[in-house]
């Protein structure tokens, strides 16, 4: 039985691993003909050109960093508001009001961007950065909603009306009790929300009209390409603030709300 | 405790939001019946849903589409719920496997599906692998597993990105139902697999299914995967209305849409099931 379960958490490893392995491989590679089981030639060449202006790289990151986290910024601001009255208010219309939030969550973000498109170009908001944000908030929004609710309704009402009892207004009970109290779920709420923007294809495509060029379409237009020691480079440069990002509120996240939309 | 005023106030920004999303859908079913087209002024007309029913091709990619989703949420929910409970048996070790399992979550499906591209091709690093074993002669001995026939690529993907998603939920699940339960079923008697099957096993379904409902509308709606992946015919139902949209031909666009408000349709109908199954999880 051990050697099973050992057998098991070996299998685990490779299968988790082996899938990334060929990416940092290939961005280093030089030469790498079948059937090498490491490339022939060490290189930095892929490296070299992803990182300079004529690979558009650069500016793609940043196009990529603004736009998510200015989605993490508007998806909090109007996610824990709802999530407050969601996790602690039962009132008519409830339901409704759940489907239409979370609704995003199981239907393609494809279907809602050609659906909007011609709205967009009508109200000049079709490639631009602010229309994009806007259709990534819609898919950013449920699941900071779905973590903060859980996270109010399992907090208890009695530390704000302990605060309350004791003098406190209740903007300050809020912002002294409540608020520190949801900080971990905040940062996993802010991850998810970043996540969700930073991995968008269809939507920023669609809707940016290639103007909005963000580090997803430069992957993409790499992997069309024939090179895939530069599409290797390119799709490492794409997923390094995700890893960093993710380290960082690893603290916060575990299996209680760490993964509940990381799709 | 708060007011009606209030809150409905503190749902405005959301519901605004929303309503953007409605909107969307609603625009979109317009244009599927002809309306807002670009070329000529009608009055709405079915005409474009009745050309999509009567097209084999339509229905072939609509059979791949359920195929690849079905098969890829019934294999990531079993992986992902035994890896849950692989790692609730672990005593040593489970912390830092459950981070690297983890892993998968924050990369995106786009780099997921390049890396297992470059794993999965006839001359990939697998296929490397076994050769250096003896197995494989040539790149023309190992099955195309990519842009394939049976989209094993594509459906690897989907697995792979998926497990560590399911095996979250299941564990969180686990956690709210505790083990008292199960050992009280043990002390009564019942073997492990017993005491798992009918005591912790539909305790924990609703979470599971909720996720792997996510899962499965996931598979269904997204195109990157099948765009790289998959085979150029039959395309899935979402590469086929991508393509048709951005076709030169503006003529074709209602057809487009008519084939995303299929999808649309497709999805929208689990959004009840999902609420449902999020209100009787216990987390």
């Amino acid at each position: 039985m051990p050697r099973l379960r050992w057998f098991a958490i070996l299998a685990v490893v490779v299968w988790t691993l082996l899938p990334l392995l060929p990416l940092p491989l290939w961005s280093f590679s030089g030469g790498w003909r079948w059937p090498a089981l490491l490339p022939e030639r060490w290189s930095s060449r892929a490296w070299a050109f992803v990182l300079s202006p004529e690979a558009r790289a650069l500016p793609a990151l940043f196009t990529s960093l603004a736009l998510a986290l200015l989605v993490t910024l508007l998806a909090l601001a109007a996610g824990l508001p709802a999530a407050l009255a969601l996790g602690r208010t039962r009132f008519r219309g409830r339901a409704l009001v759940e489907l239409l939030i979370f609704a995003p969550i199981l239907v393609p973000p494809l279907t809602v961007a050609m659906g909007v498109q011609v709205l967009f170009i009508r109200l000049g908001l079709a490639d631009t950065l602010a229309g994009v944000a806007l259709v990534h908030l819609v898919f950013s929004l449920p699941y900071v909603v779905l973590i903060l609710a859980s996270a109010v309704a399992g907090l208890s009402a009695t530390w704000e009306e302990q605060a309350r009892s004791l003098g406190a207004t209740r903007w300050r009970a809020f912002w002294h009790v409540t608020l520190p109290l949801l900080r971990p779920s905040l940062a996993v709420a802010a991850l998810l929300a970043f996540l969700v923007s930073w991995s968008q294809y269809a939507l920023t495509l669609l809707i940016g009209g290639g103007n909005v060029f963000t580090l997803p379409l430069l992957v993409f237009a790499a992997a069309r390409g024939s090179d895939p020691a530069l599409t290797a480079a390119t799709a490492l440069l794409f997923i390094a603030p995700t890893l960093a990002f993710l380290a960082l509120a690893s603290r916060n996240l575990d299996e209680r709300n760490g993964g509940v939309g990381l799709l | 405790m708060s007011s009606r005023p209030l809150t409905l106030l503190l749902l405005l920004p959301a519901l605004l939001i929303g309503g953007l999303f409605l909107v969307g859908l609603l625009f979109g079913l317009a244009q599927s019946l002809g309306l807002f087209s670009l070329v000529e002024v009608g009055r709405p007309t079915l005409r474009f849903y009745g050309q999509l029913l009567r097209d084999p091709d339509v229905l072939r990619s609509l059979g791949l589409t359920l195929y690849v989703s079905g098969t890829a949420t019934l294999l990531a929910t079993v992986l992902g719920v035994a890896l849950a409970l692989l790692l609730r048996r672990m005593a040593r070790g489970a912390g830092s496997l459950r981070l690297l399992v983890q892993l998968p979550l924050p990369v995106p499906h786009l780099v997921a599906a390049l890396g297992l591209a470059l794993l999965l091709a006839q001359s990939g690093l697998l296929a490397r692998l076994l050769h250096a074993l003896g197995l494989v002669a040539a790149p023309a001995n190992f099955p195309a597993l990519v842009n394939d026939r049976a989209a094993v690529g594509v459906i690897v993907t989907y697995v792979w990105k998926e497990v560590p998603f399911i095996t979250l939920a299941t564990l969180a699940a686990l956690r709210a139902v505790g083990d008292e339960l199960e050992q009280a079923a043990r002390n009564l008697g019942a073997s492990p697999w017993q005491a798992f099957r009918h005591v912790t096993l539909p305790l924990v379904a609703p979470a599971v299914l909720g996720a792997a409902v996510i899962v499965f509308a996931y598979a269904i709606g997204a195109f990157e995967v099948p765009l790289l992946l998959g085979q150029s015919f039959p395309r899935s139902l979402a590469v086929e209305a991508y393509t048709l949209y951005q076709d030169v031909d503006l003529a074709v666009r209602p057809a487009a849409l008519a084939l995303n408000s299929l999808l649309a349709l497709l999805t929208l109908a689990a959004v009840p099931l999902y609420v449902w199954l999020l209100r009787r999880t216990m987390i």
